[in-house]
């Protein structure tokens, strides 16, 4: 009965951890950012450079940063569901528009639908480094404390909104003074 | 494809493989100084390109590792130390960011594997030679007859 056991429960063991190795996504890299400061920046906006983005005027509530281009594929997806996401006024969407062109981006918004606030223009990638950014669409949600609660990497989808960001908005808000509708 | 062909084009692929790494990516040096062109090679050698992820940012002309190169070339000019870019990259993308992996307490099991495997293996293989060692004497006289 041992003889055959041991190997036989190696056997399940290894092919519990293999079956698991399946689910995995190998390209999907957690963010150190989690639970930390998020990173400051200061960046032209998309439509006006002469107005500055401030990611520091964004304290006190909790925010969305969106990454993307108009090179981006799965940007050009998830477009829909972030004006849909726009439409429920949830939290404010700041896009921080990756290393693109801007005229072609706000062609994009005008014929698209802009979902965002504001748009941040960061041509050199400098800020999409400091946030770890290694491929759009990036989205992530960060807390009135200024922290990166959560980052998702992907096309956005409407159940992964409801999934992982709602629930979120809500405890952050819950801790924060109540927001003028709740 | 005869045998000769083959080997022909075997010996080519060696030589043109050993030639490879010789070949810097970037159009031009980063650096006059062959010391600091060295240290500048050397870490981009050890740094992931995260969207094409097989390669380091050596070896990719993937958009961000041309980006990842330039902050690299930066901090080098800004007088930085290796340790110090590095850190700056794991702050940013995570360990995974490295092509060799530091030693941290999650991933200690991934240095150890390999000693514990090997204890493994040689702790099994001692205990079978013994059984084997130990039949072999029991049956000993009569083995020799059959």
């Amino acid at each position: 009965m041992l003889k055959f056991g041991v190997p036989l429960a190696l056997f399940v063991l290894l092919g519990a951890f293999l079956f698991i190795g399946l689910q995995r996504d190998p390209s999907y890299v957690p963010s150190p950012l989690i639970g930390k400061q998020a990173p400051e920046f200061t960046l032209p906006s998309l439509q006006d450079a002469n107005y500055p983005v401030a990611s520091k005027e964004l304290l006190g509530r909790p925010w969305v940063l969106n990454v993307w281009g108009t090179w981006c594929g799965g940007c050009r997806e998830e477009h829909q569901t972030l004006v849909a996401i726009a439409r429920t006024n949830a939290v404010p969407i700041i896009g921080l528009n990756w290393k693109d062109d801007s005229a072609a981006a706000q062609e994009w918004l005008r014929t698209l639908g802009n979902p965002y606030a504001v748009v941040a223009s960061d041509p050199e990638g400098r800020v999409a480094i400091d946030w770890g950014v290694y491929g759009a669409p990036e989205t992530f949600l960060i807390g009135p404390d200024g922290k990166v609660l959560f980052k998702h990497i992907a096309p956005m989808t409407m159940e992964v909104w409801t999934r992982e960001f709602l629930p979120r908005i809500q405890a952050a808000s819950a801790g924060a003074p109540a927001p003028s509708q709740g | 494809m005869t045998l000769m062909q083959m080997l022909r084009a075997m010996v080519l692929a060696l030589v043109l493989g050993a030639a490879l790494p010789v070949l810097a990516i970037d159009a031009e040096r980063a650096f006059e100084d062959p010391a600091l062109q060295e240290r500048y090679e050397h870490i981009n050698r050890e740094l992931r390109c995260l969207v094409c992820q097989n390669q380091t940012i050596a070896d990719s002309n993937a958009t961000l590792a041309q980006d990842l190169r330039r902050e690299v070339r930066e901090m080098i000019t800004a007088g930085k130390s290796d340790e110090e870019i590095r850190t700056f990259m794991i702050e940013r993308y995570g360990d995974f960011v490295l092509y060799r992996p530091r030693m941290t307490p999650v991933n200690f099991l991934l240095w150890a594997a390999p000693v514990l495997l090997l204890l493994l293996g040689t702790f099994i293989g001692l205990r079978f030679i013994r059984k084997q060692a130990a039949q072999v004497n029991d049956e000993g006289p009569e083995a020799g007859q059959s």
